[in-house]
């Protein structure tokens, strides 16, 4: 079941990018583009969406198991550091050079689009290297 | 700063904005986890026995759901105007930086700000400004 709901998740996602305009970089460049002519329609998805999530978070918060049974798995992080920054500021530029972020780039890889294949490819790479650092760092910690 | 009234999609935008609230939605509410696309792909690179199919589903129905919109509507087009070697210089600042600061667009952006997670707030306003700032550089002072 929770692996059906997740597959329906992904889907809804996944249309809600394409029909919000998302899954096209230059959209989403539009709206990067502050100081030219600009198309603010990211910031109505974002208003969209967070309506329905205000709403879904504040059950889902109060709630100790999902309702198929599982664990709630959200976040307890509080802290605001160095790599929440560092990382948000690497992930903006990348975003903003050609206008993809994680989703629409699974989703324009999902239309067969090459440059697509391209972009996720080297997001996988990017991916690939911060576990590989990740690993390193906790190897050295475990042994100090 | 002006609104570049012929590309701006209102009604679209809120559209796509409530079915990403409710793909998240879905996601906390019945499965117990953030919607956040980097973490559920990223999870996929450090496999762990019993946290693979979940994810797994998830991105193979942001994946299908071109197909699906498909059988419903005309496809927009996707206009990716970067080179190839720009698309993998972005990737991989997307997959590194979304790794390192723990999240993009969806988990900090959509599913953050609706938790009001004040650590979400910081990440999404730096990589949104990182994202305006870098289009303002290409665009601007470089003039590409």
């Amino acid at each position: 079941m929770l692996v059906i709901a997740s597959l329906l998740a992904g889907l809804v996602f996944g249309l809600g990018l394409i029909v919000s305009g998302m899954a096209n970089p230059a959209k989403v460049l539009g709206f990067l583009n502050l100081a030219g002519p600009w198309d603010p329609s990211l910031a109505l998805v974002m208003v969209g969406a967070i309506a329905v999530g205000l709403v879904a978070f504040h059950v889902a918060r109060k709630r100790t198991t999902s309702l198929l049974g599982a664990a709630m798995e959200l976040p307890i992080s509080r802290q605001i550091d160095r790599r929440l920054v560092l990382g948000s500021v690497l992930f903006g530029v990348g975003w903003g050079i050609v206008g993809f972020c994680p989703g629409p780039a699974i989703v324009a890889l999902g239309m067969g689009q090459v440059k697509a294949v391209v972009f996720v490819v080297a997001m996988l790479f990017g991916m690939g290297i911060f576990e590989l650092f990740e690993r390193r760092k906790q190897a050295v910690l475990m042994r100090a | 700063m002006s609104v570049d009234w012929n590309a701006f999609t209102p009604w679209s935008a809120l559209a796509g904005g409530v079915l990403i609230g409710i793909a998240a939605a879905m996601f906390a509410l019945l499965n117990g986890r953030i919607a956040g696309i980097s973490g559920v792909i990223g999870g996929l690179l450090k496999p762990a026995p019993g946290d693979v199919a979940w994810r797994a589903a998830f991105v193979v129905g942001l994946l299908s759901a071109p197909l699906v919109y498909s059988l419903f509507a005309v496809l927009p087009e996707l206009h990716i105007a970067a080179p190839s070697g720009t698309l993998v210089l972005a990737g991989l600042l997307v997959g590194i930086g979304t790794r390192y600061g723990s999240g993009c667009t969806s988990g900090h952006g959509v599913c953050g700000l609706s938790r009001l997670s004040p650590r979400s707030l910081v990440a999404t306003a730096t990589f949104m400004g990182a994202g305006f700032v870098t289009v303002y550089v290409i665009r601007h002072l470089l003039g590409i």
